[in-house]
């Protein structure tokens, strides 16, 4: 082959097609693929909300596992009892969607299920001083009432995000967390079941009522985490500011749910 | 070996010790301190960057008379970062919980430096085969170091192996944490895995006195 690879038109061109092949071939592989993926993500996000409502298919105290992918779905109908939508904005709820209401009301586009409510353009919303909407999801855990909270934070590198199950006291029930690219055996193993399960039995307010969140703490001595009561969890050894990121997720994120609880505390008595 | 010339098989074995990626060419060193904190991720890496590096290699390889040399480098980024999206975009879509495992090491192998190396170094001048061997053999060496690391760290930082306790519980005080054994969090840090990157160095070189350089 005797191609003069050095001169300029031939550079232009190479470039030219060089561009034009990857680019088709990039953007045929994404389009076609992009179905599987949209559903992939969408049983993901219903197995983690049933994953924070305790229902896994957990075995001793290994890694986290999931509900299988052909099992989530009757799993989510028969257990997430009701989704419910909060549009709120500066600390204020104001207005609250039923499951249908929320599908019918076009916010989202039509039949949008309130789950699949992309936390992170509501942030930005709420940064833009609109108001956002919050999903919340009523469902039951040993024959209490508990309710999932979306949160989602930053890490060290990359966004983290999360699932809360609370009680009507605002007190955790389960927890779940992932990231998008957290250093492995570091940041990443806030997915491992003994950071998660850490949360269980923490509580987020004070006795007087007051937003406390719960500190992802290093050094707190208490590892095994008997002490129900100190809004502390116990760090992850070399994860400082993915823990860091945790504890500020939980506390912007959880505090907007709020007015919920206390509205929902003072209609039960 | 009656399937690979001698020369062929040495472009496996060489990287695997004397002309390791890591240890002599030192190439790669940013992701062997990121990641080498647990044996698992480590393993993970090492395929792969075996994966990319042998296809990569033979891309280049068969492109390699018609590649403009003035814009090489952005080619080879293209060839790289192309085929690693490709992979993760077929794993999202088919194998969704593999591809969780991998995401984070998406950004790594794009930027590794092993694997421009190899191109620039071999690929661009060498047959598809040939190319290909190296590519094995250089992700091999690389492996090798990573896993030989991350046993380290995570054996010594941690007290595990693959996720599995070994040396006891560290809060119950079982197993040789009984004797006022403690695991060393120093470990998970990436400092350390410089220091066991160095030590590894100083006994390949004194074993091999040829390796020294002046």
């Amino acid at each position: 082959m005797a191609i003069n690879t050095d001169k300029n038109s031939y550079t232009i061109f190479f470039a030219i097609a060089m561009v034009v092949v990857v680019g088709s071939l990039l953007a045929f592989t994404a389009s076609t693929l992009r179905p599987n993926i949209d559903e992939n993500k969408r049983m993901e996000k219903q197995q983690n909300i049933l994953y924070a409502m305790g229902i896994n298919a957990n075995e001793g105290s290994g890694d986290i596992n999931f509900i299988s992918t052909d099992k989530v779905a009757e799993a989510f109908t028969n257990n997430v009892l009701e989704q419910i939508v909060l549009e709120v904005k500066d600390g204020n709820v104001l207005k609250e969607f039923s499951r249908d209401e929320f599908m019918n009301s076009k916010a989202q586009g039509a039949g949008k299920e309130p789950y699949l409510i992309d936390v992170k353009k509501e942030q930005t919303k709420a940064k833009n001083g609109e108001s956002r909407f919050l999903p919340l999801f009523k469902g039951s855990q040993n024959g209490k009432t508990v309710y999932v909270a979306a949160v989602r934070g930053k890490g060290l590198w990359d966004a983290i995000w999360g699932y809360i199950a609370l009680d009507e006291s605002m007190v955790v029930q389960g927890a779940f967390f992932d990231h998008a690219g957290e250093t492995p055996g570091l940041g990443a193993n806030i997915k491992q079941r003994y950071f998660m399960d850490d949360f269980k039995g923490e509580k987020l307010l004070t006795e007087e009522g007051v937003f406390k969140g719960i500190k992802v703490a290093k050094g707190n001595n208490d590892p095994v985490n008997n002490d129900k009561d100190d809004y502390e969890v116990d760090a992850l050894a070399g994860a400082t500011i993915t823990g860091d990121g945790v504890s500020a997720m939980i506390k912007n994120d959880l505090k907007l749910y709020l007015p919920y609880f206390k509205n929902l505390k003072n209609n039960n008595n | 070996m009656g399937l690979l010339s001698k020369k062929d098989s040495k472009l496996i074995t060489d990287p695997l010790a004397d002309n390791n990626p890591i240890t002599i060419q030192v190439l790669g060193i940013c992701s062997a301190l990121a990641i080498t904190a647990e044996l698992k991720a480590s393993l993970v890496m090492g395929i792969a960057v075996l994966f990319v590096l042998g296809i990569g290699n033979v891309v280049i390889s068969l492109m390699r008379n018609i590649i403009p040399s003035k814009i090489r480098i952005i080619v080879q980024l293209i060839v790289v970062a192309a085929l690693v999206i490709i992979v993760d975009q077929v794993l999202k879509a088919f194998a969704y919980d593999l591809s969780k495992t991998l995401s984070v090491f998406i950004g790594l192998i794009i930027t590794n430096c092993i694997i421009m190396g190899r191109f620039e170094a071999f690929a661009l001048a060498n047959k598809p085969w040939q190319s290909f061997l190296d590519g094995i053999g250089n992700a091999l060496g690389y492996a090798v170091i990573l896993i030989i690391v991350g046993f380290f760290r995570e054996l010594l930082g941690s007290g595990t192996l693959f996720g599995v306790p070994v040396l006891g519980d560290p809060i119950e005080k079982t197993g040789v944490y009984a004797f006022g054994y403690e695991n060393n969090g120093f470990m998970l840090m990436p400092p350390m895995a410089l220091i066991i990157v160095g030590l590894i160095i100083w006994v390949q070189r004194s074993r091999n006195k040829d390796l020294i350089e002046d």
